[in-house]
């Protein structure tokens, strides 16, 4: 689907609210809701592979099962299930590095459609950190190591040529 | 209605008495469930979740040091789930521990090891970022090191619910949760007294003992230094656990051939230095007592009390004993009456003490604690960091035969071995002050009523006419009590011993580090106090003033108890020490 | 000080003047310009329309036109919301440069401001509030006065049957008959876990203590839910009258409201209505003329999530750090200071006065076998319908999301919903037709939680 929430991303934004909530008394808890988070971020970032996948659902499990409250024996629940729910979602973002709501935006890629494109410049004019390229002439295009996806070039473009 | 419980546990039926732990049922036969924050009597908070186990009818899982028996309760503590359960949790622990055990001091006697070892441990499944930590050596005593803490919290307890002083604590929350101070400064600047007793219940390394082995290495090696070593009297009673002999056992001979064989120039007794400040204390008694001084007058030989009592009671200053403590008290007179005898330079003697405690590291580096313009004592080492030089050294001690101190400061009395143990104090200088006040000699040495484990004992010993009333008090909070007795005009003894260790200085913070399943098993307090007292017993002579070393001492030296030259060496001052430096 | 008698006195007169705030057909001349004094209509100038409206009236020497500061009306989305009484007249996203035409329109003419009503989902223009879809699946009874009354007068509050539920408890029931009725209502905690409230009134009853406490956790710390803030704002007295019922109940005569500091306004509501039932004599001793005393005080949380564990909350109010306690033993019988102590949420407490005056039977009628009553939702994220619906228990998600809430903007489909924020799990689309109760969403892997809804397009 097109503009769909990211149900990684949701996870993560949960689990991120509880780690910085969470009291610290418990190990599962204190240490378990970071790692979890960490393996959160790495698969946001495409990063993760399917063990990652794995070791989060064992550990999000023990977490339920051997926190003190139910701060940690909650903050589990929206991991699971949108794992349960939303499982493509999540490997999508692990084999294919792709996000299917185009919310991560490590793993999101614009580029200029040179077929669309009219080498106006207004992309490159309007890019805070200066990762468009080129000129009038032979066209524009953008370097993905500089690129923040901040996504100003699309809004500006009056031709849809970027993506 | 029985007051038993019955459950069972991994399919075994077990009676208990009502209020017993899951935990200590299991011990009862034989399940041995792996614990890391637990700590018998000082904490069972269930914040670790290793200890956790299966019971039918709960949800999730229970801490077992924590949860009490129900009648028909069903345990499993070894299913499959509670054991990769408890897998986990010590992986996350593991995943944010300083794991650099080959340099650190707890390297074969960590808790943490010991489970990795039970757990089979072979890999770090949950890696992650680590808390940011920074040492603190800023005190004489202590150092602190919270990149290898794992937030069991018992040191947390022992300072504020055992100790009641309460200098460090939990703070912040979450990942970021560490054990700090006010303010986050060092232990130096705040209300800590150096007592110890967070080191001897931390698991880990997290907290160890301020090293001075370097220094005393370097004295030992250089031809120049005389080099003299004397050692408290709880150091026998436990230097043999560290290489693994029995709880209790005295091996005071053999701890002189290793100092021997380390190459200390001599090896003095500081139970020596014990009977001299039971001259001096109990003289300084009688006087209070016979003349109307400040009364109660409270020993002063446990340096973490006596800095307990200047941040806390400075206005009660008054009623600490002016005598230095015994080590001090020998360190001074070494560098003076001994050097002078010996035609040694006193400015080329180091003297050092062998002690089961780290404030004593505080207490010889006070500026009251020298003699003209040098210290008493020069370096302090505890028990632990004896035998890491003794192991270092190649020795083997076990193996070693048994060696005399030296002389002329010689051999000491019973009462001076029996410092080391709550109660011990007090007796030695009853001894001395019923002969002193009465003239008579006195048949029953052992005074039973000051020994064993309660934390305030009272008594009144009828010396000649007079009725004299004592208590003694061991562990800071039962210290904070006696203060406040006094402050409130209640205080109806004239005659208090205070260790700032609970039992005494056998159970000091500089002592070896025994497990939390030691302690659940042994009762380790005892087995070391009964060392001293069978020491004691032992003795041919066990009333300080009885001793020749002090006799020659006096007629050769000092004149007598109280003297001017007694007070310029053997005496020293308080001031009240302010509880935050922030 | 107010006698029982003057109570009653003021409840009678009181009703009938304000008849129109209820009462479609009203025999009266007065007009109330109810508007919305919650915190989200507040944070869109809600006050200065308040503010407004005084002045003009007062400018132009209108009589018989009271203005009204009220809680939250619910459709918050709509807000600031205003609402003309007694003909119901419902404005929306009403701004203060509106009150002036307000004023002259409907006021003075009698016309409607055509401009200011509300568009419902079928695109619909709408006159009343109760004309809108989405209040009609809804039955609000935790949040019965919200909207109705000014939340800082107290005479308001007890002309609508306020404190009538004390004294029938206080003269016509034993405190057995009290937890009785609780159980048979079938409440079950509206904090996330769902206990039984009955059973644990009467676990608390029957614990060993020389002194008892009764303590509500207004702790509300999932990002996103404002159930509670909302009753405090809007309701304060019927939360201070069931803790005070059901201190009663267990033998309790001190409690406490552990309020998050986050939340100001409910502070000081509840501290004013606190205030305002001393001064009456409603709280303290002799309550009534009875031998029943009670007091109450509020505490302020200080920015931590975790103290919105009953556990926590109480070490907190103990003025320790807030680390939730290992249970057991249960607060019931160790609580605060070590006494026995009644933890409840702020809407599980909104629900007392009513089943007390309505009865249990009327109550366990409405909702599911295992879950009776009503549960109140902040329904957001991506819905059109963002606010505050009340819904009787097993209802479905499909008609929270799109009967009440009017279905997703923009043309979206509908994803999931997550209720119960952090601690909750998402529900897709498949199961949308999940009715809303303990039982139910614990089977697909949510939880009741907190119960705040947050849609995805």
């Amino acid at each position: 689907m097109d503009d769909t929430k990211c149900m990684v991303n949701l996870a993560k934004f949960y689990l991120g609210f509880t780690v910085d909530e969470s009291c610290g008394k418990c190990t599962p808890c204190r240490i378990g809701t970071k790692r979890m988070l960490e393996i959160l971020e790495k698969i946001t970032e495409g990063e993760a592979t399917l063990e990652d996948l794995e070791r989060l659902e064992t550990l999000a499990k023990t977490i339920q099962k051997a926190s003190v409250c139910g701060l940690g024996q909650t903050a589990p629940n929206p991991i699971l299930s949108t794992i349960k729910y939303f499982k493509d979602e999540y490997l999508a973002h692990i084999n294919n590095k792709k996000c299917p709501a185009k919310e991560c935006k490590a793993l999101l890629s614009l580029s200029i459609n040179s077929e669309k494109c009219k080498k106006c410049g207004l992309c490159a004019k309007n890019c805070p950190v200066g990762a468009i390229k080129g000129d009038r002439e032979h066209g524009y295009e953008i370097d993905e190591n500089i690129c923040i996806k901040c996504g100003a070039c699309q809004k500006n473009c009056h031709f849809s040529a970027i993506s | 209605m029985s007051d038993l419980v019955k459950l069972n546990i991994d399919g075994i039926d077990v009676e208990v008495p009502k209020g017993t732990t899951v935990l200590q049922a299991a011990k009862q036969i034989n399940i041995d469930i792996p614990t890391l924050c637990y700590l018998k009597e000082i904490n069972a908070i269930g914040d670790c979740r290793i200890c956790i186990v299966e019971i039918e009818g709960r949800r999730g899982f229970v801490a077992s040091c924590i949860q009490q028996v129900e009648e028909g309760m069903k345990v499993h503590t070894n299913t499959k789930n509670v054991v990769e359960a408890r897998k986990i949790i010590l992986d996350l622990i593991l995943s944010n521990h300083n794991r650099d055990c080959l340099t650190c001091v707890r390297n074969g006697n960590c808790e943490l090891q010991t489970l990795a070892m039970k757990f089979n441990v072979k890999g770090i499944e949950f890696e992650g970022a680590k808390t940011e930590h920074k040492i603190d050596d800023l005190s004489p005593s202590i150092v602190r090191d919270f990149s290898k803490c794992i937030l069991c919290r018992r040191c947390v307890s022992t300072c504020k619910n055992v100790q009641k002083i309460g200098a460090i604590d939990c703070a912040q929350r979450g990942f970021e949760s560490c054990i700090s101070t006010v303010g986050n400064k060092s232990l130096n600047n705040v209300n800590c007294t150096f007592c110890g007793q967070c080191i001897t219940a931390c698991p880990v390394g997290a907290l160890r003992e301020k090293d001075s082995t370097d220094i005393v290495w370097e004295k030992l090696k250089d031809e120049d230094t005389f080099v003299v070593v004397q050692t408290a009297p709880a150091v026998r009673a436990a230097l043999g656990e560290e290489f693994g002999m029995k709880i209790g056992t005295n091996v005071a001979g053999k701890m002189v051939t290793a100092l021997k064989k380390l190459g200390f120039d001599k090896v003095f007794d500081t139970n020596t230095g014990a009977d001299l400040t039971i001259m001096e204390e109990a003289n300084e008694f009688v006087e209070r007592f016979k003349n109307g001084g400040t009364l109660p007058m409270i020993t002063s030989c446990s340096p973490g009390w006596v800095r307990f009592i200047e941040m806390n009671y400075p206005e009660l200053l008054d009623h600490l004993s002016t005598c230095k403590s015994p080590h001090q008290m020998f360190g001074s007179i070494l560098k003076s009456y001994y050097a002078e005898k010996e035609k040694i330079d006193p400015k080329k003697m180091f003297v050092v003490s062998v002690m089961p405690c780290v404030a004593k590291k505080f207490e010889r580096q006070r500026e009251e604690m020298k003699n003209g313009e040098l210290d008493d004592v020069d370096a302090v080492i505890t028990t632990r960091e004896l035998a890491r030089m003794i192991k270092q050294a190649n020795i083997e001690f076990t193996q070693l035969e048994d060696s005399s101190f030296d002389d002329p400061m010689g051999e000491a009395t019973g009462a001076g071995a029996i410092f080391g143990v709550t109660g011990g104090v007090m007796e030695a200088a009853l001894r001395t002050a019923y002969e002193t006040i009465t003239g008579k000699e006195l048949k029953e040495i052992d005074f039973e009523s000051v020994r064993g484990k309660k934390g305030i004992k009272k008594a009144t010993i009828k010396i000649g006419d007079a009725d004299v009333k004592v208590a003694v008090a061991h562990g800071l909070s039962n210290a904070r009590k006696i203060m406040d007795e006094i402050k409130e005009g209640k205080a109806d003894y004239q005659f208090v011993e205070i260790m700032a260790c609970p039992g005494g200085c056998i159970m000091g913070g500089g002592q070896p580090i025994r497990s939390s399943k030691e302690r659940s098993e042994y009762d380790i307090r005892k087995l070391r106090a009964d060392c001293l007292y069978d020491i004691d017993e032992k003795s041919t002579i066990r009333k300080s003033h009885e001793s020749p070393v002090m006799k020659k001492l006096y007629k050769e030296y000092l004149e007598k108890p109280g003297s001017h030259k007694a007070h310029e060496l053997l005496h020293t001052s308080y001031h009240k020490r302010e509880k935050y430096d922030l | 000080m107010k006698t029982l008698e003057e109570i009653k006195q003021i409840r009678e007169e009181k009703r009938k003047e304000l008849d129109l705030r209820v009462n479609l057909k009203a025999n009266t001349r007065e007009k109330h310009i109810l508007v919305c004094h919650g915190t989200g209509c507040t944070s869109s100038k809600s006050p200065k329309i308040i503010e407004n409206f005084r002045k003009i009236i007062e400018e132009k020497n209108i009589k018989n036109v009271r203005v009204v500061q009220t809680g939250c009306f619910g459709l918050c989305a709509k807000g600031p919301i205003v609402i003309i009484r007694p003909e119901d007249t419902f404005y929306a996203m009403v701004k203060p440069e509106d009150c002036e035409e307000i004023i002259n329109t409907h006021i003075l003419e009698g016309k409607i401001v055509e401009r200011l009503l509300c568009k419902d989902i079928d695109n619909s223009v709408v006159q009343r509030l109760d004309e809108l879809n989405f209040y009609k699946k809804q039955k609000r009874i935790a949040l019965k006065n919200c909207g109705i009354i000014d939340p800082e007068n107290i005479d308001e509050y007890i002309a609508f049957d306020g404190y009538k539920a004390l004294e029938k408890v206080l003269f016509e029931m034993t405190p057995d008959e009290v937890i009785n009725e609780v159980t048979e209502s079938g409440l079950r905690g509206r904090g996330g876990a769902g206990f039984p409230t009955g059973k644990k009134w009467l676990f608390t009853k029957i614990a060993e203590g020389d002194q008892k406490y009764v303590v509500c956790n207004a702790d509300e710390g999932d990002p996103g839910a404002f159930m509670d803030r909302s009753i405090l704002e809007g309701d304060p007295h019927c939360v201070i009258e069931a803790m005070m019922i059901a201190g009663y109940a267990i033998g309790a005569n001190k409690g406490y409201i552990y309020v998050r500091a986050e939340y100001p306004i409910a502070v000081h509501r509840f501290q004013t209505a606190i205030d305002q039932a001393k001064e009456y004599g409603i709280l303290g001793k002799k309550i009534f003329g009875t031998d029943f005393d009670f007091d109450l005080e509020v505490r302020l949380g200080a920015g931590a999530f975790v103290c919105g564990e009953e556990t926590a909350l109480l070490e907190s109010i103990e003025g320790k750090s807030g680390r939730p306690r290992i249970k057991p033993p249960f607060p019931a019988n160790v609580g605060l200071w070590g006494k026995p102590t009644l933890i409840n949420n702020v809407e599980t407490y909104a629900n007392i006065t009513k089943i007390i005056l309505n009865g249990a039977k009327w109550y366990s009628s409405i909702g599911t076998e295992k879950s009776k009553g009503t549960k109140v939702f902040a329904l957001g994220g991506n819905v059109v319908n963002v606010g505050l619906v009340e819904v009787p228990m097993g209802t479905t998600l499909r008609e929270i999301v799109f009967d009440i809430g009017g279905g997703i903007p923009n043309g979206h489909k509908f994803k999931a919903a997550q209720t119960g924020g952090p601690s909750g799990g998402c529900i897709p689309a498949e199961h949308l037709d999940t009715p809303i109760d303990y039982e139910s969403l614990t089977q697909i892997g949510s939880m009741m939680g907190s119960r705040w809804i947050n849609c995805n397009g």
